[in-house]
């Protein structure tokens, strides 16, 4: 399909074979745990999130579960305050920041250029471990006490409260040192990893938004680490910092807090942007619509993130001038978030589009983000987020970005790599009645908490007035509907992983270089020689296999056994 | 419910203005997002998968992608600008408002007035004349916050924030805290209760000092106005604090293992010191209840020993 030249052509091609894929070519629990290779701490990565994500998730059915009704029901209000903490705390720093680029990240991004392995495999390794100490001290402290200040760690409060929260900043210290080094990692990757001919301006759109992405975890979460140690300082040594007891400002950690948390947020989202567009391209077999502006919009994004923190502090007291400015950066942010959404659309446009699972999910994330996105132009609005800060508005608001965006995308790219991860198919039914039960479940669960929150519910209650009793009760369906569909999911991928049926090198026609050079599992070393790259990602009408099976029936991923990388490896 | 679906009656100068906006972002709002759903669908089964059909090839059109840039661009200036001039409208208090002064502490609301009245929870106000809050915390942050109003802001620690309003009807309106201050957070609540000008002069002549209520009576009551139910319960389940019910006559064990007679003397000076002496099992997280009057503490004490 291409017109692959083959480089370094060595005898070795065909031994290669013989030493099995990444997952059988060693098998010893230590070939997985001290491994190098960035495809099988892609998995480690992939385990670890997953098991925050459950604990995530459990936290959060335990809070909507005693929301059910106004009162005090079976948490009391410490336990319930420990519980809405953890829940962000864990969702936050072990599974949304670490969950795309550590996962899927990991695995792609030396298949999408071309490369054998990440520039530095060691650090790879090594930001692996420091993640999983910090997801491990979160849970150290869960176990030695309260830990009941959100995921904000406001002072003076966080001053005041239980010991333990010294034992979360230095999980979150940790565990953005693992970040910082996951990125720097990354952004040189892409700069001298690329295979010849992968120029730019070839680079898939997820490289793009990962290597956007690298960027801001490098530039920002340095600012986190020297916040929570300076409040990990001021708890200890009695240094006035923060709290105004001991001279300290409890305004300037907000300041610093959100110069790492709001560019955090785009760390969150970017990578899943990636992820749509190569959904979108792959099942609608289409060229990406203006592939320029979604790869330099990610760029602005993750630029421009880092002047808009201010928009978090409208009501907390700072000057009215600030408020005004970081309102006014806020919106010009939005725009490269709608450029994005109306490019993936037009994407569609004299397609062929394909209704697969990871498709579903693509279109869920357009509908959700936009949704997420408009809400978000609201609570910039100055006057009107007056009103709505600190209420459910801003809830509902960040959970369709952060659950109806990142989530859905981590979902839809789950299901989409899935078969060129584990070498197997799952069952398409189930996947589309899971992504429908999901895409239900949220909206019901935080499109009412958008509704509860512009009538006034204060966010973090234990209990709340009769009034929002109904809208409440919504709420908490809608989070066991969304519940009982990701347990769904887990459960059919369970069955795949050991049951599933074979899949094909390039199940859904992909274009990017793991469909096309690539066994069903990649090798060790991920390309038996280095691929010379002459076309652009979503060029799918320059795929010769592809543009035959058009002109015959049916269509190519009706036939997932098509073994295009055979003649070439 | 009062209100409509989206936002809670307005009664303040300020709130129709904000309601305007808040229906404008809405609306348009509404009306992207069924655009956009609109052309999800349409293209998703115009251009679905079927055998044979070739996907044609798109050049996409420089007009297009402006447009797309300039007209969103143009829609959030026109926004901006709007929340802009409203908002120095909101941050700006009329130079005649009448100034009141809150306090928020773990975890109540106390008002002053002028006159040197203080209320609990309870904040009076006169309608059709701005008021103005000067705020402060005397421990963690907190957040004042009248949905009705459609005002909010934080208070802090050692310094000062404000807020204006003017409420146009006389009625009782929800005030909520809204800056996380721990366990007791979701029950931080107050009122404002809304006056005619002649009305609120005579409520804050009459207001002050209660030298008639039996005193397990006015227990009773500032059980509720300083919040105490936030922490100690009636009914015998420790809450934060001990619980009241049969408190009184009991042997507690101290946290240093020393144990304590509650009578007369342990409650005050668990009052107005609560760190000199903690009941083992529970923290040192009450604030002192300096400001409360003998009268108060004997009227607290009496209500506690009614609690069996």
């Amino acid at each position: 399909m291409t017109e692959d030249k083959d480089r370094n052509e060595t005898p070795q091609g065909q031994a290669a074979e013989e030493r099995g894929d990444y997952v059988t070519h060693a098998k010893s629990i230590g070939s997985w745990l001290f491994s190098l290779d960035h495809k099988r701490i892609g998995m480690l990565y992939a385990v670890t999130v997953a098991i925050a994500f459950l604990l995530g998730g459990v936290f959060a059915l335990l809070v909507r579960a005693e929301l059910l009704s106004p009162g005090e029901d079976f948490l009391s209000a410490q336990s319930y305050n420990q519980m809405f903490s953890l829940h962000g705390i864990v969702m936050v720093f072990g599974f949304i920041i670490p969950a795309i680029p550590g996962f899927l990240g990991n695995f792609l991004l030396p298949l999408h250029l071309g490369a054998k392995d990440v520039a530095f495999p060691r650090l790879n390794l090594a930001s692996y471990y420091l993640y999983l100490l910090g997801v491990a001290l979160i849970l150290v402290a869960m176990v030695a006490g309260s830990v009941d200040t959100g995921w904000t760690f406001y002072t003076p409060y966080s001053a005041r409260t239980g010991p333990s929260v010294l034992f979360l900043t230095m999980a979150v210290f940790i565990a953005g040192f693992a970040s910082i080094f996951t990125g720097i990692n990354f952004i040189v990757t892409v700069h001298k990893m690329r295979a010849p001919g992968m120029t730019w301006n070839r680079l898939p759109l997820f490289v793009w938004s990962i290597y956007s992405t690298s960027i801001v975890q490098v530039l920002a979460t340095p600012v986190l680490g020297i916040t929570v140690l300076l409040l990990f300082l001021e708890r200890l040594l009695h240094i006035g910092i923060f709290d105004p007891a001991l001279g300290g400002d409890p305004i300037l950690f907000q300041h610093f807090f959100w110069f790492y948390s709001h560019p955090a947020v785009y760390i969150m989202i970017l990578p899943g942007f990636g992820i749509v567009s190569e959904l979108i391209a792959t099942f609608s077999r289409q060229r990406i619509y203006g592939y320029m502006a979604i790869a330099l919009s990610s760029v602005a994004i993750a630029l421009l993130g880092f002047l808009v923190w201010g928009h978090h502090m409208f009501v907390a007291g700072q000057s009215v001038v600030s408020s005004v400015i970081f309102s006014l950066i806020t919106y010009l942010i939005g725009i490269p978030s709608g450029i994005k959404v109306f490019n993936w659309i037009a994407t569609m446009y004299k397609g062929s589009i394909s209704f697969k699972t990871p498709m579903l999910y693509a279109l869920s994330f357009l509908v959700l983000f936009t949704i997420g996105g408009v809400t978000g132009i609201m609570v910039g609005v100055l006057a009107v987020d007056v009103h709505l800060h600190d209420t459910y508005y801003v809830v509902g608001h960040f959970h369709y970005v952060m659950v109806g965006g990142t989530t859905i995308a981590l979902l839809g790219g789950l299901h989409y790599w899935w078969p060129k991860i584990t070498g197997r198919l799952y069952s398409e039914a189930a996947g589309r009645l899971a992504a429908l039960l999901v895409f239900v479940g949220l909206n019901l669960t935080f499109f009412t908490q958008l509704v509860m929150g512009s009538r006034g519910m204060p966010r973090r209650y234990n209990d709340y007035l009769p009034e929002f009793t109904f809208l409440h009760q919504l709420s908490t369906v809608g989070s066991w509907i969304m519940g009982a569909g990701l347990f769904l999911v887990a459960i059919y991928l369970l069955v795949s992983l050991f049951r599933g049926k074979k899949a094909g090198a390039n199940p859904w026609g992909g274009a990017t270089l793991e469909w096309t050079h690539t066994g069903p599992r990649p090798d060790p070393h991920n390309f038996h020689r280095t691929p010379f790259v002459t076309r652009g990602p979503y060029e799918f009408d320059r795929i010769p296999e592809l543009v035959a099976a058009h002109r015959d029936e049916p269509p190519p991923d009706a036939q997932p056994d098509v073994h295009l990388n055979q003649d070439r490896t | 419910m009062t209100g409509s679906f989206w936002l809670p009656d307005g009664a303040s100068t300020l709130s129709p203005d904000i309601d305007s906006l808040f229906y404008f972002v809405t609306w348009a709002s509404i009306i992207l997002f069924a655009g956009v759903a609109a052309a999800i669908v349409y293209l998703a089964y115009r251009y679905r998968r079927r055998p044979g059909a070739v996907p044609a090839r798109v050049k996409p059109s420089k007009i297009v992608e402006i447009s797309w840039v300039v007209l969103p661009t143009i829609l959030v200036l026109v926004v901006f600008n709007w929340g802009f001039r409203l908002f120095i409208e909101q941050s700006v208090a009329p130079p005649n408002a009448y100034e009141i002064y809150a306090r928020g502490a773990m975890w109540k609301w106390d008002f002053e007035y002028p006159t040197g009245t203080v209320s609990t929870n309870e904040l009076h106000v006169p309608v059709d004349r701005p008021v103005r809050l000067v705020m402060s915390s005397e421990d963690v942050l907190h957040s004042f916050f009248v949905p009705a109003f459609r005002v909010k802001q934080d208070v802090l620690p050692d310094r000062y924030s404000s807020v204006w309003f003017e409420a146009t009807r006389v009625d009782t309106f929800q005030v909520f805290c809204t800056e996380y201050c721990g366990a007791g957070h979701s029950i931080m609540l107050a009122s404002v209760i809304t006056h005619s000008q002649g009305d609120f002069e005579a409520w804050l002549a009459s207001a002050g000092v209660d030298e008639d209520t039996p005193l397990p009576e006015l227990g009773a009551q500032l059980y509720q106005q300083q919040a105490c139910f936030a922490c100690h319960s009636l009914d015998g389940t420790a809450v934060i604090g001990p619980s009241f019910a049969g408190l009184y006559g009991k042997t507690e064990t101290l946290d240093d293992g020393s144990t304590a007679l509650v009578d007369d003397d342990y409650l005050r000076e668990s009052i107005v010191d609560p760190g000199a002496k903690i009941v083992e099992g529970y923290q040192n997280v009450m604030q002192p209840y300096a400001g409360l009057s003998d009268r108060e503490l004997s009227a607290l004490i009496a209500f506690i020993r009614e609690q069996e």
